[in-house]
């Protein structure tokens, strides 16, 4: 009896997230596109997540992956170069060469106490960052703060995901395609963090991250099983990179700043370290807040002092700031804490 | 003119500057072992106060000296009430929690202090008076501004007195016995939270005069300059050995003019492929070839997980 309603309720949820972007479009267009970068965003957390969540190591420079995977698409796939490979080919590489980033910066910061990677990855991240910025000379290789623009969308022969097409009067706008194949990626990259948390491997993060020592006296590994969880962390990010790409269509050093890695890590505890549901609720939560403070904050200022005194950005901010403290301190296992995590953030408080 | 010589006297003003920094990292680690993420946006907080108060008195007559001493007078209390806020608020409660959590809340606060500094001076950086006489003097073929005597000394003063203060008085000692065995220390009648509270208060009062310093020698002091700062300065804390308060002094000093060197000589080693607008990552190599090659630091000892 159970059973059987918990599979009307996955068909209901599966119908609701299927008519979601039609609902969406008749709000306007840039409701899909703000839903679609939700879901991007909430991909990148589920990446962040193995790192975070799973295997306890804070990565605070998690958004040069990111990067390193927008730029593998930029520079394969737009006029820059000249090079238009199809995406299925250059996502792949991407998620390959921010691991090979990963396994880097992993290999020789792993083996130290786990304060000393936020700093280092938090320098690799401003690293990533100023080399963008500058290798545009002598050789143009990113073509510096401008960035790279006119990137390709995602093709399948001459179907293409930019362009608006009807079918049986439905209109198919371009952000209505990518929100599928997003939903997709995203559902993809749920199934790995259920099948991972529970694996041989997933329970080997969990025992490096409550008692490194005792891991290593059970026979595991503790460097490689962190490396591990870096290059799989730093994959996701890749991938989530291109996808950004491709769908912005323009990228520059400016999308890939420090506190895009904040952000990224505050919707990770807000929404509860480790607990692949909460990683998504945290996304979606944390992406829709600037929109709303869009909503908000803007015209109650208007009203009142007839301008604008504080950016919703800065609101924005500080909230993000306040979050990350305010879970720390009363909620340190987050919104929908996963069970082993909140046993152990909760014990030693 | 000497490049050589210039750079080095370039690097021994920043390098100065870092190691005051460095030692507020270094204090708090030695004593409580976290990362305070969130001392670069002190000597931010420092550098707009004291930069705030000098220009409203630049307008007057008093002597410019003095209407510097003002600024940092200003800055010092502010920056040791802030120091001290974040301490009871967003770490005290932590104590003895998981080592994420007070990192997590430390990054919170930095990114806290970073907007609201940002609500209370705007985007615009604010540019330093045009006060001080530009004295300089020639030293072998390079050139030595007042300014950088000045910071250099400073330098040497502060570094000077926290050694003392940390090995001459009671504090200093119930200091040093608190960073050995908090427990024990508190078994022998210390107040562990009273001197892990004066800790940070010490290391964002140093914090303050450093902002200060550092905006009087680039002439601006912006709401974003903490993080870049505070990272060089850890990573300075990193090189000489985190917790060895002589360590700080000389990582910073070494990272200093490792940096002021790679920028002047990175253009012709390399063709001019790289200039100098990569100075800001000499810190970050120096800091993960550090972690790889010698990760206790030069004067540090091991660092790997307390068993």
């Amino acid at each position: 009896m159970r059973h059987r309603s918990n599979r009307t309720g996955i068909a209901l949820v599966a119908i609701a997230l299927i008519g979601l972007p039609f609902a969406l479009a008749y709000a306007g267009t840039a409701w899909v596109r703000i839903t679609n970068l939700a879901i991007l965003f909430a991909f990148l957390s589920l990446g962040l997540n193995i790192v975070v969540g799973f295997a306890g190591l804070l990565d605070l420079g998690y958004i040069a992956f990111y990067a390193v995977g927008a730029y593998v698409y930029a520079l394969l796939a737009s006029p820059h170069f000249d090079l238009h490979l199809p995406f299925w080919i250059i996502l792949p590489i991407g998620a390959l060469v921010a691991c090979v980033f990963g396994v880097l910066l992993g290999a020789p910061t792993l083996k130290l106490r786990g304060d000393y990677l936020a700093i280092v990855t938090l320098g690799f991240g401003e690293i990533v960052r100023i080399f963008l910025n500058n290798l545009s000379r002598p050789v143009n290789i990113t073509n510096g703060p401008q960035g790279i623009s006119r990137i390709d969308p995602f093709r399948f022969g001459s179907f293409s995901f930019s362009q608006n097409e009807a079918y049986f009067g439905l209109s198919l706008s371009g952000p209505i395609k990518y929100y599928y194949l997003l939903l997709l990626l995203l559902l993809f990259a749920i199934a790995v963090n259920l099948r991972l948390q529970h694996s041989r491997i997933g329970r080997a993060w969990e025992a490096v991250r409550e008692d490194e020592v005792a891991a290593r006296a059970m026979g595991i590994n503790t460097t490689n099983i962190k490396l591990l969880a870096f290059a799989m962390g730093a994959s996701f990010g890749g991938i989530a990179g291109g996808m950004f790409a491709a769908i912005q269509g323009f990228i520059s050093p400016e999308s890939f700043v420090l506190v895009e890695s904040v952000m990224v890590l505050s919707m990770v505890v807000l929404g509860g370290m480790g607990n692949v549901w909460g990683v998504v609720l945290g996304a979606v939560l944390l992406s829709f807040v600037p929109e709303l403070l869009r909503y908000t904050v803007e015209p109650v200022q208007l009203a009142l002092f007839g301008r604008a005194i504080i950016e919703p950005e800065v609101i924005r901010m500080l909230l993000f700031g306040l979050a990350l403290v305010l879970m720390m301190l009363y909620r340190p296992a987050g919104l929908l804490p996963s069970v082993v995590r909140k046993r152990e953030l909760e014990k030693a408080a | 003119m000497d490049i050589f010589l210039q750079q080095i006297i370039n690097g021994l003003t920043l390098g100065s500057v870092y190691a005051v920094v460095a030692l507020g990292y270094t204090m708090v680690y030695g004593i409580i072992q976290l990362i305070n993420f969130a001392h670069g946006e002190v000597v931010m907080i420092g550098a707009m106060v004291a930069f705030s108060v000098i220009t409203a008195f630049a307008g007057t007559t008093l002597p410019p000296v003095l209407i510097v001493f003002a600024g940092i007078l200003a800055a010092v209390p502010v920056c040791m009430l802030v120091g001290y806020a974040m301490e009871r608020i967003a770490y005290r409660p932590l104590r003895g929690a998981p080592r994420l959590a007070p990192l997590i809340t430390a990054i919170g606060i930095s990114i806290i202090l970073q907007h609201l500094a940002l609500l209370v001076w705007s985007r615009a950086p604010l540019a330093f008076p045009q006060i001080i006489p530009l004295a300089s003097f020639e030293v072998g073929g390079a050139i030595i501004t007042g300014v950088q005597i000045a910071i250099i000394l400073t330098s040497v003063l502060m570094m000077a007195g926290l050694t003392l203060m940390v090995y001459r008085t009671k504090l200093g000692i119930a200091m040093r016995a608190t960073s050995q065995n908090p427990q024990v220390a508190g078994l022998m009648g210390i107040d562990i939270d009273r001197v892990i509270a004066f800790t940070f208060i010490v290391g964002a009062a140093m914090g303050a005069v450093a902002g200060v310093m550092v905006g009087t020698y680039y002439g601006v002091a912006h709401y974003s300059m903490g993080s870049l700062l505070g990272l060089k300065a850890f990573s300075a804390a990193v090189l000489g050995g985190i917790g060895n308060l002589a360590g700080a002094m000389l990582g910073g000093i070494l990272l200093g003019v490792v940096e002021a060197l790679g920028a002047g000589y990175i253009g012709d080693l390399t063709n001019n492929i790289f200039g100098s607008n990569y100075q800001d990552v000499f810190a970050f190599l120096v800091l993960i070839a550090v972690l790889v090659f010698r990760p206790s630091g030069l004067l540090g000892e091991r660092v790997g997980d307390r068993v």
